[in-house]
């Protein structure tokens, strides 16, 4: 139970240090969403191509949240693509 | 295997540290005075069929997601899956069951200027788990909505059940009566960390970053599966319980460029790298071809490659019993690699007669093959035949099938 502890202790820690590090982000992005007057290299009028619907990063949010859970309850990796989890049904 | 206690709200009401207090002054000052679009109003029945190793898991989801007023968008989402298994391992320790896994997701999208807050939460059923996440998500569009920010974090929490057979059936070939297990119930907590980006690069450009830090904390395990060690006699190996860590730390970044090509078709490479305190290290690469044809079909084609590593007390026979503190033998923490292709198309539905509230539908269909290559994962039912750790390497190809609708109103 020491070992189970103290990786409990470091989990926690690891845990505040990325709250932290969520909420410096959460500044920057504040910061950055109060001075946002850079001028924009690909101006509204440019982007006919990508606003077409088959530029769309996540086409067909329901089907691609399923596949995402099916590799996941397979696969040793998960996270970075967007999905938030719930149960498994993959005993 | 019990968990560490928890220590959540230790702290009590104490003073706000000075970091939080910069935090909070600069969203004050900074809060951000633009404009954004919230999700399109949409309803979505699927169908979804999974089929490989023995195991079938099919099931529906809908999902509605309506405006109320200009600002808030609310979704609503019900999935299922109707499990059927008879895979290796519950063959091997444990017994072939049929279950029902019932998810229900409610959130709402707020919008204010440029900015969209989210909130959700989720709730997830089966006889022997139960769960719940919590979900919260900020995004920002800024320079000249060139760029916008994701910042999102997720808390979970997990109760662990054991299924026991209470009366078996006189034949023996079932059991009529399946209860939880009084004397098995953990617990399981998680939180996630996730910082996205999606920028525009060019005018046929788009790139998307996401980096996602998890804790796990408590019962990790899989408590039907079992670790096997060699001992003399019988089909040469003995069962024993997994013991897992109790923790769990995991980092993943991935990239995504999407690129529009000149004869209206869109490219899409996408990479992820993970890495978690039990060893694993995956990489994950992608490719996707989308393109329109005949007017109102969209075609999608797709190839996915997966590789990873083992988990580092994970063995697929391990030479005594209790060889060491933490012993695992899932075969989601086994070395391997996959494919998956996939095959998608898309039919749009510009109007509908009589429903002139319905401005755009679409029926939809996928399928994906998925191949998976043990490389140290044995088929261990063979073992009187080939003996213990001399069986042949296991493989899995599994059929992956969607069908939906989606109605946008």
């Amino acid at each position: 139970m020491g070992g189970a502890q103290l990786g409990g202790d470091v989990n926690r820690g690891r845990g505040r240090v990325a709250a932290r590090l969520l909420l410096a982000s959460l500044a920057l992005l504040g910061s950055l969403a109060g001075c946002a007057s850079v001028e924009p290299w690909v101006k509204p009028y440019e982007r006919e191509h990508l606003a077409d619907p088959i530029m769309a990063l996540s086409r067909d949010g329901i089907a691609a949240n399923y596949r995402d859970h099916v590799f996941e309850t397979r696969e040793g990796s998960h996270g970075a693509t967007g999905a938030v989890g719930g149960g498994c049904g993959c005993n | 295997m019990s968990r560490a206690a928890p220590r959540a709200g230790a702290r009590g009401s104490r003073a706000l540290p000075p970091f939080a207090r910069t935090f909070l002054a600069l969203c004050v000052v900074a809060a951000p005075a633009l404009a954004g679009v919230l999700p399109e109003d949409e309803a979505d029945l699927m169908y979804h069929s999974y089929q490989g190793g023995d195991i079938t898991v099919q099931g529906p989801s809908v999902l509605i997601r309506k405006k109320v007023g200009d600002n808030l968008s609310l979704t609503a989402n019900y999935y299922e899956d109707m499990i059927t298994s008879a895979s290796i391992d519950v063959k091997l320790s444990a017994s072939p069951y049929k279950e029902i896994r019932k998810q229900w997701t409610g959130g709402a999208d707020y919008l204010h200027g440029k900015t969209t807050y989210s909130v959700g939460f989720i709730n997830s059923i089966e006889p022997d788990y139960k769960a719940n996440t919590t979900y919260y998500s900020v995004s920002q569009d800024m320079f000249g909505d060139l760029t916008t920010v994701t910042l999102s974090y997720r808390r979970g929490w997990d109760q662990v059940y054991r299924d026991i057979c209470n009366a078996p059936h006189p034949t023996g070939t079932y059991c009529p009566d399946i209860i939880n297990d009084p004397s098995f119930h953990q617990r399981a907590d998680h939180r996630g960390y996730t910082f996205g980006m999606t920028q525009i690069l060019t005018r046929n450009m788009l790139m998307g970053l996401n980096y996602e830090i998890d804790t796990d904390q408590g019962y990790l395990a899989n408590p039907y599966r079992e670790i096997r060690y060699l001992s003399p006699g019988g089909l040469g190996f003995t069962l024993a319980p997994q013991i897992y860590p109790n923790t769990r730390t995991s980092n993943a970044g991935s990239v995504q460029i999407k690129y529009y090509l000149p004869w209206r078709a869109a490219l899409t490479a996408s990479y992820r790298l993970y890495h978690d305190t039990y060893g694993i290290v995956g990489s994950t690469a992608e490719t996707d071809y989308t393109f329109p044809m005949w007017h109102s079909w969209v075609f999608d084609a797709s190839l996915r490659y997966y590789t990873q590593t083992h988990a580092s007390f994970y063995s697929d026979l391990f030479p005594y019993a209790n060889y060491s503190n933490f012993e695992a033998r899932d075969r989601e923490l086994a070395a391997f690699d996959s494919w998956t292709a996939g095959l998608g198309a898309s039919y749009e539905f510009t109007s509908i007669p009589h429903v002139p509230w319905i401005h755009k539908s679409t029926a939809n269909i996928r399928y994906d093959r998925m191949m998976i290559n043990y490389k140290d994962f044995r088929d261990a039912l063979l073992a009187a035949q080939y003996g213990a750790g001399n069986e042949p390497l296991y493989k899995l190809d599994a059929n992956v099938l969607e069908v939906f609708l989606s109605i946008y109103y």
